[in-house]
């Protein structure tokens, strides 16, 4: 899911080319008509038109047809499953209208996993921002090793989050490792249940996900200082700045709309957090770790609750939506007023 | 980046032969080489992320009292029979099939009916195309957490549960719109040129498609691929409604199975989990560069 919204907004700054390219196109079409070539490769336009139809439909059908039966239709089923009390056997005739939307809002569990996703955006932004920065401009250095540094910062991101879970799992669990380290460095009176207490929980979770994303972050920021151009560096180093004060004042305010793009993957891939809490904790104890989505697969298929669980989604659905709307209104429509790429005087004295 | 030599300031001068090393360390750039805080960092940073990574494979070469005495020791005496019995055990040999045919298929078909789509949108000029667009960049905002309900009781109902299938299709569905976004900008990029030679040579259009174009996107279509792979590979939600037949199951199910059914044996949750790991791990040393370029082009745009 990850790179996917990035790859939307640049889709969209390469629609102002489509004009010159369909007319160019269609000349390429209509030239070997007009030529008398004779035999087969003159076609009226009639006929080439309906070809050219046929072709389109051809390559796009499948796609088109994949996506409507497995997206479309889901996610609107899931629009009119949520307005039933469904246990997903029988007919659906049990109409309940918004009622599932007022019993999910009202229910302290799923507000409070709205409040756990929340929580685990904020923390990204205050956690793994500045750590993913720190490392991708240690990383940019010169220095030995730099390579091998890169690929094992990102070994995390490729396990599966089962996998990495159930080998957390382990670390954590009681006399485990974590705690053996914490007895090391003389901090055992800190040792408790990292998973086991509902005031802790939350937070171990989203120390396991950091260790697991950090390396996405890296690697971002680091495609990202490849477009900071070494000259800047090199011009504010004679004029005696020091390192410290080049990265602050150059590399990371140019780094920005990739710092912004990140931020826009992690919000989306927070709320949709499953995966990981499932295996570390199925959302306890107490709910404490609860998200939306081990919300809504707990109620939704563990107990067969179907019509509410849909609403729990559409509900995740539309914060989503709301979020994605909010950053991009605020925050994202700077990269595209003020030219991301171009690294203009005014971001560079900012 | 690999261009250092030429920033240094005295390299002009200096012989050939003695150039690259000595500007190189002398370099005082703001991306200089490592002060000794540098290499500390970094390796405290390849720790932290190695660490819990090397325990599973070192901890399933221990045996359970080794880990309850000591959970962070080295074995002492190696232990081979926790990885033995996983490989031996047919279990985690049809698990790894069962991942691998899904993975495949749903690889496969993401790519083809990617490119295919792509192709008529990056190459075509038709009334609807930007419409048609918008459909793939819609599916974008559709995650499969909404959807899953409705996903799983339709495969349930068309009889798809416990095959390959019912996995792979709605997988590869939701993996298109990222693919179409991905490979359009680069089917739109290859010279026009091409396309007219190739018709006036009296190739049609799809034959063109077939001839010329799939050849050339190649690279595009293996990070494409790779990632839908990875994906496929790593996924847990779909796989963990769709397959409950424990012979149907994939890697990551079968991995959080294990580590609850076995909750005391740790070290043979840490050999089955270490042993899990290693396709990933393999792939994506051998692919390291696609994912990562497909990864940050993507983000590029």
């Amino acid at each position: 899911m990850t790179a996917r919204q990035g790859a939307g907004a640049g889709s969209t700054s390469t629609g102002s080319t489509t004009a010159s390219t369909s007319t160019s196109t269609a000349d390429r079409a209509a030239r070997p008509a007009a030529v008398p070539a004779g035999g087969r490769r003159r076609r009226a336009p009639l006929t080439s038109r309906w070809r050219t139809r046929l072709e389109i439909a051809f390559f796009v059908t499948p796609a088109l047809a994949l996506l409507a039966l497995f997206v479309v239709v889901p996610v609107l089923q899931a629009g009119h499953y949520s307005l039933y009390k469904w246990n997903g056997l029988g007919p659906m005739d049990n109409f309940v209208g918004l009622a599932n939307y007022v019993q999910a809002l009202g229910d302290d569990v799923f507000t409070g996993a709205l409040r756990h996703n929340l929580t685990i955006i904020v923390l990204s932004i205050v956690v793994q921002l500045p750590l993913g920065l720190a490392i991708a401009l240690l990383l940019n250095r010169n220095m030995w090793g730099r390579t091998a540094l890169r690929v094992i910062i990102f070994v995390p991101y490729v396990l599966a989050e089962v996998v990495a879970g159930v080998v957390w799992f382990m670390l954590l669990q009681p006399g485990g490792v974590v705690d053996a380290l914490f007895a090391a460095v003389g901090l055992e009176r800190y040792t408790q249940l990292w998973l086991g207490n509902p005031d802790v929980a939350l937070y171990t979770v989203m120390f396991v996900l950091t260790w697991k994303y950090l390396g996405l972050a890296v690697i971002l920021f680091l495609a990202g200082l490849q477009g900071v151009p070494p000259d800047l560096h090199e011009a504010a180093q004679i004029d005696g700045a020091s390192w410290w004060q080049v990265q602050r004042k150059i590399t990371v305010p140019l780094l920005g709309p990739t710092i912004r793009t990140w931020g826009f993957l992690s919000m989306i891939g927070s709320l949709q957090l499953f995966d990981m809490v499932w295996i570390l904790t199925k959302g306890g104890p107490a709910n404490s770790t609860m998200t939306m989505a081990t919300y809504l697969i707990s109620r939704g298929t563990e107990r067969s609750q179907y019509g509410y669980g849909s609403a729990v989604a559409v509900l995740l659905f539309a914060f989503s939506l709301v979020l994605a709307l909010l950053y991009q209104l605020f925050i994202l429509r700077r990269d595209n007023s003020d030219g991301a790429h171009t690294p203009s005087s005014e971001k560079v004295k900012r | 980046m690999s261009a250092t030599t030429t920033a240094a300031p005295t390299p002009a001068v200096a012989p050939p032969g003695a150039r690259a090393p000595r500007a190189r360390r002398r370099r005082s750039g703001p991306n200089a080489g490592g002060t000794p805080l540098v290499y500390l960092a970094a390796l405290v940073v390849a720790a932290m992320t190695l660490g819990p990574v090397l325990y599973a494979v070192l901890g399933g070469f221990r045996s359970n009292a080794q880990l309850a005495n000591d959970p962070v020791a080295l074995p002492d005496p190696w232990v081979l029979s926790n990885y033995t019995d996983v490989l031996q055990s047919s279990q985690f040999w049809q698990l790894a099939l069962n991942s691998s045919v899904i993975a495949l298929v749903t690889t496969a078909i993401v790519s083809v009916f990617g490119v295919m789509a792509a192709y008529p949108l990056a190459r075509y000029a038709f009334k609807g195309r930007d419409a048609l667009f918008m459909v793939f960049t819609l599916g974008l905002l559709f995650p499969l957490t909404v959807a899953i309900i409705p996903l799983f009781l339709m495969v349930r109902d068309l009889n798809l549960s416990n095959t390959f299938w019912g996995v792979a299709l709605p997988q590869a569905a939701f993996a298109l719109p990222m693919t179409v976004v991905i490979l359009r900008p680069f089917l739109r990029a290859l010279p026009k040129e091409l396309e007219e030679a190739a018709m006036l040579d009296g190739t049609s259009r799809v034959g063109f498609f077939w001839r010329i174009l799939l050849p050339l996107s190649g690279p595009a279509l293996v990070t494409v691929g790779v990632l839908a792979f990875v994906g496929s590979w790593n996924a847990y939600l779909l796989p963990l409604l769709v397959l409950n037949d424990p012979a149907a199951q994939t890697l990551p199910l079968g991995v959080a199975t294990f580590s609850s059914e076995h909750a005391q044996d740790t070290a043979g949750v840490l050999a089955f989990t270490s042993l899990a790991m290693i396709p990933a791990l393999v792939f994506f040393l051998a692919m390291q560069k696609r994912i990562v370029n497909g990864l940050q082009g993507a983000v590029k745009g």
